[in-house]
């Protein structure tokens, strides 16, 4: 018999419903298990016990009172600490923030706790999501729980951490390159990253704004769709957030990808590839084929564009986003200031790490008279391309099939000292975002005992379709 | 100077008067205490995104369209980035290279006639908060920040640098500052920083078609300080012209208690916005259905209206221009008009007494206590003869102290008109019988003797004998 701790929320909601556990045991365990494990995986900044074994015994109640708290009710679930809880504090696992706490929810935090889910408490992260592998927080590097020396990958690898060792049951996390899929795949779980606007970014600290969207990290598929029906939808208060009405995406979970079109794009195969998760991502097509899918080679011509363009556009948008911490209003203040521009200067030199004002400065490069045209602009042109590359595709194949990351985890430490080396730990994930399509991180076997990830992407709102053939590679099963 | 031609373009910043804040709910009201109209948005706290407020937009198009522009198809916002304190994202939602609005133009009267003012651009962006320092900037110890007016809304109206001299431009803003107002769409204080004034200027030698160096004026917080800050300016320039030296392209301030300009930082010192296209914003596609209904619901503009004052009514261009000159203005005095339809004398009462006791009163035409059917019922009075002329100024004031109509102050106070024949002639018996050295200096040819004894009657009326009566019975008596 499974601890509860490792079951995924689906089952764990039908022992709930037939009473075989309460949610104040599922939480009481979840916590316990932090109790255990924390101390090696650091997965989170802050803990809200009281809060979720109070929310926990509502649900409780509510059940006892023979209504149906809803289907992810008394669910734990772990936030990534870059997005608003109203009453505590949100870190951003920077200095900078340290001891901010908002006055408001985000969106999707108010979803949460509408649908009763179970907050457990907020996640660490690469400082303001800046990262791959967990290593720039200010605070601590979480573990990847399946080998505590190495990465989780990042930016959301307290998130994944916390759902692969059983610290929650499911995770939120924010993905601006591929900071679900990742870590997702790093850590051995489910992520996935929606289409551009499907889910609300109020309140989510932003990193880079026409990239950052919110999503789930999840123990199995049917999770991830039940998570998108509590998070997706429109929201008045982001400009960005799409107009529609989103499906239950409990629909597209069927075993059954016969007819549908794969594509196997060339340039996520070749050089820098890991040959054990080349072969993964080869076993799952064939999978999928032996399925009755159509799978052939497909062409993403502007690829190798993405990671610079990526890092024009991102940096860009930051280096305005995060101009706000400048120790007037709430945040870290440097005491010693002499002056106004003094005590921006210091402030801001000592509360944000190096990887942060890289990319700030990097922004501020991009962004200046004379070199706008050359950098920024030119950027935005390329992500155009790479936009039209995924149209093309798409008019051809329903979804697309490549790694999730180059290699499996890596160790600590190992790239550190050489930020390029670290950045390129992305390729496979960014162009996603600058498309503005949904993908998302699926486990398919592992290498010396590491967890692979292969990637799904879809067209503009083809969460389903991703869902659809993530829930059938499921099914299947990998060969370990 | 006369050798010398004066450039000047304006930048006109206007609050919008939309009851909620540009990007968010809170509150735009002037005057509340520091920081209570606030939320999460307006003070860039982190995580917040802007949403922009649709009345923004179609308060910027009743402008453009009044000042005859063109509405972009597809507008967008972008950034502004700079550091300062008073503003909480340490970027501003400006627009930059596609604005919502373009190519307008102004007529102004100068003393040589019409003048068209080509209007460059409009845009739409967000206010900054206002820094409260003990003492001055340089010396205060540390400053407060109140946010209530960040995120207020605001137009930048850009002027061509077509206005030639310091008259012209403070013609230009008045002319600016009236039309927006019938629109609508701000109060346009000046004293309340709801309408802002910057000033490029240059000067070159007379003749010459090459822009000379610029500067850019700012802090100018009236019609005064604009009209005095260019006088002073442009002899500036001038004088280090023609000293030999050359002008520093800068921005300077307008020192109101010295009368002078100062520079405040160089163009070398001048800021790098970074501006990009703002990622939390979606571009506008302005549909122009809507462009066309907020066309067909704009008021009537106040070159179109004094014309219509001047042309149908047959009121002198002066009265109309000043009639015309609010919006608010113009409107009392049509309701008026609707009771009473006699325009000249009505215009004469309410640029004469009217006037008078609002501004004595420090009172705008909005609040004023008489109401248009009283004023349209006291005129009818004096055509009916039930009071004079003169009385009227005294029930007219009586009415604006009290709010009360004309009929109950005449009746309360006894001030109807003395009419009776028989009443005023015992009277005029009586002032004769008293007053005979005056008589005989009449009928010696003293024509001014007469006006001492209508004096006289209306004196023991108390002023209600019917004037005209009064005179046509003492001539007859000293026939």
């Amino acid at each position: 018999m499974l601890d509860i701790v490792s079951m995924p929320a689906h089952w764990l909601q039908e022992l709930m419903r037939r009473r075989e556990i309460s949610a104040e045991e599922l939480t009481a365990a979840v916590y316990k298990r932090i109790d255990q494990v924390e101390d090696t995986v650091k997965a989170y900044i802050t803990q809200t016990r009281d809060e979720a074994m109070a929310m926990a015994r509502e649900v409780d109640r509510v059940r006892a009172a023979g209504e149906d708290p809803g289907p992810l009710a008394g669910i734990p679930i772990a936030i990534k600490d870059n997005m608003c809880t109203r009453g505590t504090r949100t870190t951003c696992a920077s200095k900078m923030l340290e001891n901010f706490v908002p006055p408001y929810d985000a969106t999707v935090v108010e979803k949460i706790r509408a649908a009763r889910m179970v907050m457990v408490g907020k996640t660490n992260m690469d400082e303001f999501a800046m990262g791959s592998s967990n290593e720039n927080s200010a605070f601590f590097r979480t573990a990847n729980p399946v080998d505590p020396g190495r990465v989780t990958g990042g930016s959301s690898g307290g998130s994944a951490a916390a759902v692969a060792a059983g610290e929650s049951v499911v995770a939120l996390g924010s993905d601006t390159g591929g900071s679900i899929r990742l870590p997702a795949a790093f850590c051995g779980v489910v992520g996935m990253k929606p289409t551009y606007g499907a889910v609300s970014r109020y309140g989510l600290v932003a990193y880079a704004s026409s990239l950052d969207q919110i999503g789930p990290l999840t123990r199995d598929v049917t999770d991830c769709a039940l998570m998108l029906n509590v998070i997706c939808g429109h929201d008045h208060r982001d400009s960005t957030s799409v107009r529609w009405q989103a499906p239950d995406y409990t629909d597209f979970l069927r075993p059954d990808v016969k007819g549908m079109r794969v594509g196997l794009p060339r340039e996520y195969l070749g050089e820098g590839i890991d040959p054990a998760v080349r072969a993964a991502v080869l076993q799952a097509a064939e999978n999928l084929a032996s399925l009755g899918a159509e799978v052939e080679e497909a062409e993403l011509p502007h690829t190798r564009y993405a990671l610079p363009a990526y890092y024009l556009i991102a940096p860009a948008e930051a280096g305005s986003n995060l101009a706000r911490y400048d120790g007037v209003r709430y945040g870290f203040r440097a005491a010693d200031a002499e002056d106004l521009v003094d005590m921006f200067m210091k402030t801001r030199s000592r509360g944000f790490g190096a990887e942060v004002k890289r990319r700030i400065m990097l922004g501020a490069y991009a962004l200046s008279a004379g070199y706008y045209d050359a950098y920024y602009l030119k950027a935005l042109k390329v992500r155009t391309l790479i936009k039209q590359d995924f149209d093309k595709a798409f008019a051809k194949f329903d979804v697309l099939l490549s790694p999730t990351g180059p290699t499996t985890a890596f160790k600590a430490g190992e790239k550190t000292d050489d930020p390029l080396q670290m950045y390129m730990v992305d390729i496979c994930t960014l162009a996603v975002n600058l498309a503005g399509i949904p993908a998302m991180s699926v486990p398919a076997g592992s290498d010396q005992g590491l967890p692979i990830g292969v990637q799904l992407m879809g067209r503009p709102f083809g969460e389903g379709d991703l869902l659809r053939v993530a829930y059938t590679l499921e099914q299947v099963g990998v060969e370990f | 100077m006369s050798s010398y031609e004066t450039v000047i373009g304006l930048e006109v910043h206007v609050e919008l008067k939309t009851g909620t804040k540009i990007f968010c709910d809170s509150s735009t009201e002037f005057g509340a205490d520091p920081n209570t109209h606030v939320c999460p948005v307006c003070l860039g706290l982190p995580g917040v995104l802007p949403v922009l407020n649709k009345k923004v937009l179609e308060f910027g198009i009743r402008a453009a369209l009044a000042l005859n522009c063109e509405v972009a198809r597809f507008s967008k916002f972008d950034r502004k980035n700079y550091y300062y304190p008073d503003l909480p994202k340490n970027y501003q939602i400006s627009q930059y290279d596609l604005p919502l609005a373009e190519r307008g133009r102004l007529d102004i009267e100068t003393p040589s006639g019409l003048k068209r003012i080509g209007i460059t651009r409009i845009h739409m962006e967000e206010d900054a908060g206002k820094l409260v320092h003990q003492g001055t900037i340089s010396t205060t110890p540390y400053s407060l920040v109140d946010y209530n007016r960040t995120g207020v809304p605001l137009l930048e109206i850009v002027s061509e640098p077509d206005l030639r001299s310091p008259e012209e431009a403070r013609t230009y803003l008045e002319k600016l500052k009236t039309i927006i107002q019938y629109t609508g769409i701000s109060d346009c204080k000046m004293e309340q920083g709801s309408l802002r004034c910057d000033a490029n200027v240059s000067v070159r030698p007379t003749g010459s078609h090459i822009m000379g160096t610029r500067t850019e004026i700012k802090n100018l917080n009236s019609f005064k300080a604009l009209h005095k800050a260019l006088v002073y300016e442009v002899e500036r320039q001038v004088g280090v012209l023609k000293a030999g030296g050359a002008i520093v392209q800068e921005t300077r301030t307008w020192d109101e208690t010295k009368g002078i300009t100062l520079s405040m930082r160089s163009k070398e010192e001048a800021h790098d916005y970074r501006y990009f296209p703002d990622p939390d914003l979606v571009p506008m596609v302005i549909d122009r259905e809507w462009v066309e209904f907020i066309r067909s619901e704009l008021p009537e503009l106040p070159d179109v209206r004094r014309l219509r004052f001047v042309n149908e009514l047959g009121l002198s261009s002066y009265d109309a221009a000043v009639l015309t000159d609010t919006r608010e203005l113009a409107d009392y005095f049509e309701v008026c008009l609707a009771f009473y339809p006699g325009p000249k004398p009505l215009a004469n009462w309410v640029m004469g007494d009217l006037a008078r006791l609002l501004n004595a009163g420090n009172l705008e035409i909005t609040s004023c206590p008489v109401n248009p059917k009283a004023l349209a019922e006291m005129l009818k009075m004096i055509d009916d003869g039930a009071i004079s002329g003169k009385i009227a100024k005294a029930v007219f004031e009586e009415m604006f102290k009290t709010g009360k109509g004309p009929a109950d102050i005449v009746k309360e106070k006894g001030l109807v008109q003395i009419t009776d024949e028989g009443t005023i002639a015992a009277i005029v018996e009586q002032v004769l019988a008293g007053n005979p050295k005056t008589v005989d200096d009449f009928k010696a040819g003293k024509e001014k003797a007469l006006g001492f004894l209508v004096g006289q009657v209306m004196k023991s009326t108390r002023g209600k004998a019917n004037p005209e009566l009064v005179n046509r019975l003492l001539l007859e008596k000293m026939r």
